[in-house]
């Protein structure tokens, strides 16, 4: 007995005897073509609108959703030479750079191997291992602490290399940089060193025709910032001042925004910092075989303005004082200003007042972890604010602060139409632009998610320092911004972050960095190119 | 078909169970074909964030789908045309049972990838508040009911084709 066999009489189907679908079966047929009918009326009607709204707006804004309409290629022509690399200061920041360089240090790998291992959303090795040949060989390292430069020569001869290609023959240790400089193994140099060092060895490279890639902040003082400048502009070496957001994605779209007048006039910009690890606030591992021994401390201090004896707080964790480095200023006020200074071509300011204080961190440090700057730039008609704590995580973003949208970047970037906007008023009030969310939002070209393993890594991420985008490929920021100098180095051209730049940046560190330490507002006199 | 349980027969129902159940089924299909045309014409849409965020047992593996992108598009893909598929089918009673198994199916990975049991959290917000039970579960077991009193032949394409069918063995019977 089938189950249709015993069909009472309101769902008896109506067939006649040549087995034809009879009328009443024809109506149940079509009954449910009305629903799809009212299904794709509305479907098409709410689609209609959506489009209108969003061409609205778009045809509003003259700038699209998709990617930066140009993106300067890191590498213009196939590496063609080979490039001999040397890294002063193989630590944190220095093993970094060299990585993305092509060079891992075998731990490293088998370290995010086994991260890979227990957690897919580690990509650091894949995107490593995705990274593109920059056709370099790193032949020198120098650490004043042996365990570094026997780590730099354990990377330089790496098997494990972007590409599957070989290895290179390990490279030599100096114990001076200058010996390095003018060995004639090196064709240029990464300085990745605490700040004190960064202006005498890029102006004694220069002075030997190395070209320096430096990380930031370019230099600890005013002094130091125009004696390198003119060095560097007296050379012909080629240099880069480390700030990897020079190659992100985002930033470069920000621009595109603020160069279609979207804002309306800006005349806030703020920039934060909010970190509440004790990594975070440099307050960096202590390595158990740092000793006198290891450790050349006389070489280390070099510069600096307070010779102290020996101390492995200091060593490891410089930047807490300021005979290495400037706090807040130099390491983390400085990637903010120049995005801003990327993204609005900004310049040094006309004033800056500072403050802050050892509130948190009190460790013996001098240097503040809670910090505010505020600077004055009277002919663009706008402040740009820096505030920061490194004892609260709170996400505050970078802002661009319009009469007619506010812009937040970050890895992503949002413009956000305000209330009172005079430009956006008549769309505004016939609904065609809701000022409660983000008129335009721009996520990189990326189907996938980011792996964000630590707080310190969410940071850099959110700041577009660690990875960037091209054509929806996950890439490493540092190795753009490396890729970018070596082009220039073999193809000519400038790079994003030149000495101008990083005259600027230094400049505008410094100014509130005085303005702290002498407790007053201070002003920069583009005559004579002094802090007053 | 053999005999089923006498309250599952779809003769026994009155008009107004037989309405209840169909009017049912629409919805949800109505519900599933949206679903998935929504995230046709989005192109940012990805299911990588939801995947990612997978908690429970099977994290592992929609965490693994989430990382790798050829997949990830492949299961995005099969996601989009699967609700679209399965929302007109039901809509249509055409292959009802087949939908239904495979709309089950869905939902129930939806479900796992992310169940809110007690201790779990997740960083996506949920529109509303739930415990164990939310509203892809009920969902789920929505079909479930379908399943286990069909509506295909009440009203629906399935049952054009099965008179076809019984008509056509029987002219030649």
């Amino acid at each position: 007995m089938s189950d249709e066999g015993t069909n009472t009489q309101s769902n008896q189907p109506a067939t006649d005897k040549a087995g034809i679908v009879g009328r009443r079966g024809f109506l149940e047929l079509v009954v449910s073509i009305p629903v799809i009918g009212v299904f794709l009326y509305n479907f098409f009607r709410k689609k209609a609108a959506d489009d209108m709204k969003k061409e609205a707006i778009m045809a509003e804004l003259g700038v699209r959703e998709s990617g930066p309409a140009y993106i300067p290629e890191a590498v213009s022509r196939p590496p063609g030479e080979r490039i001999r690399l040397g890294i002063i200061g193989n630590g944190g920041e220095g093993e970094a750079l060299v990585r993305h360089a092509g060079f891992a240090h075998p731990d490293w790998v088998e370290e995010q191997r086994q991260a890979a291992a227990e957690d897919p959303r580690n990509q650091a090795l894949q995107v490593y291992l995705e990274q593109d040949d920059l056709n370099v060989e790193l032949t020198a390292v120098c650490d004043v602490f042996d365990v570094r430069a026997e780590r730099g020569i354990a990377a330089s001869q790496v098997a494990t290399r972007p590409g599957g290609r070989p290895a290179n023959p390990p490279a030599k240790r100096f114990r001076h940089y200058h010996d390095m400089l003018t060995s004639g193994e090196v064709d240029g140099v990464i300085i990745a060193t605490p700040d004190h060092w960064h202006s005498q060895m890029s102006i004694d490279a220069a002075a030997e025709g190395i070209h320096v890639y430096c990380e930031k902040c370019m230099t600890q003082t005013e002094e130091q910032t125009q004696a390198m400048y003119d060095a560097i502009k007296n050379s012909d070496i080629v240099f880069q001042l480390g700030h990897q957001n020079r190659q992100s994605e985002a930033h470069i779209k920000a621009r595109e925004v603020i160069d279609a007048n979207i804002l309306g006039p800006i005349t806030l910009v703020e920039g934060t910092t909010n970190r509440n690890t004790p990594w975070g606030a440099w307050v960096w591992d202590i390595h158990e075989e740092g000793n006198p021994q290891t450790i050349d401390w006389e070489l280390f201090e070099g510069p600096a303005l307070n010779k102290v004896p020996f101390s492995l707080e200091r060593f490891f964790r410089w930047r807490c004082w300021f005979d290495y480095g400037t706090g807040l200023s130099g390491d983390l006020l400085s990637h903010e200003y120049d995005a801003v200074n990327q993204i609005l071509q900004l310049g040094i300011p006309k004033s800056a007042v500072a403050s802050g204080g050892i509130y948190y961190f009190k460790d013996g440090r001098d240097v503040p972890d809670v910090f505010q700057a505020v600077y004055e730039y009277p002919e663009r008609e706008l402040t740009f604010v820096y505030s920061a704590t490194l004892a609260n995580g709170q996400y505050r973003g970078l802002k661009f602060m319009g009469h007619d949208a506010t812009m937040q970047v970050s890895g992503d970037l949002s413009v956000t139409a305000d209330r009172n906007s005079s430009r956006y008023e008549e769309k505004i009030g016939s609904g065609v632009i809701d000022p409660s969310r983000p008129m335009f939002t721009y996520r990189p070209g990326f189907r996938g998610i980011d792996a964000i393993t630590s707080a310190t890594a969410e940071y850099f991420v959110s700041r577009g320092l660690l990875y960037t985008y091209r054509g929806g490929r996950r890439m490493s920021a540092y190795h753009l911004l490396i890729g970018e100098w070596l082009d220039v180095i073999r193809n000519g051209g400038e790079t994003s972050c030149n000495i101008e730049r990083g005259f600027e940046e230094a400049i505008t560190c410094h100014m509130a960095t005085r303005s702290y330490l002498e407790n007053r507002k201070v002003e920069w006199d583009p005559v004579r190119r002094r802090i007053v | 078909m053999t005999q089923g349980a006498a309250a599952a027969e779809p003769g026994r129902w009155t008009r107004f169970q037989s309405i209840v159940l169909v009017t049912l089924r629409i919805l949800i299909g109505w519900h599933f074909l949206y679903e998935g045309l929504a995230k046709l014409v989005n192109p940012y849409w990805t299911s990588a964030d939801y995947l990612a965020g997978s908690q429970w047992w099977f994290s592992g593996l929609f965490i693994n789908i989430a990382t790798a992108p050829t997949l990830l598009t492949l299961v995005d893909y099969i996601n989009v045309w699967g609700l679209i598929l399965i929302g007109l089918c039901l809509i249509l009673g055409l292959l009802t049972r087949t939908a239904t198994v495979a709309g089950i199916v869905l939902l129930a990975l939806y479900y796992i990838a992310a169940p809110p049991f007690a201790g779990l959290s997740y960083a996506m917000p949920a529109e509303g508040s739930y415990l164990v039970v939310n509203k892809v579960l009920i969902e789920l077991v929505a079909l479930v009911a379908l399943l286990a009193f069909p509506t295909g032949r009440i009203l629906g394409v399935d049952r054009v084709i099965f008179q076809m069918r019984r008509t056509g063995a029987l002219a030649q019977a």
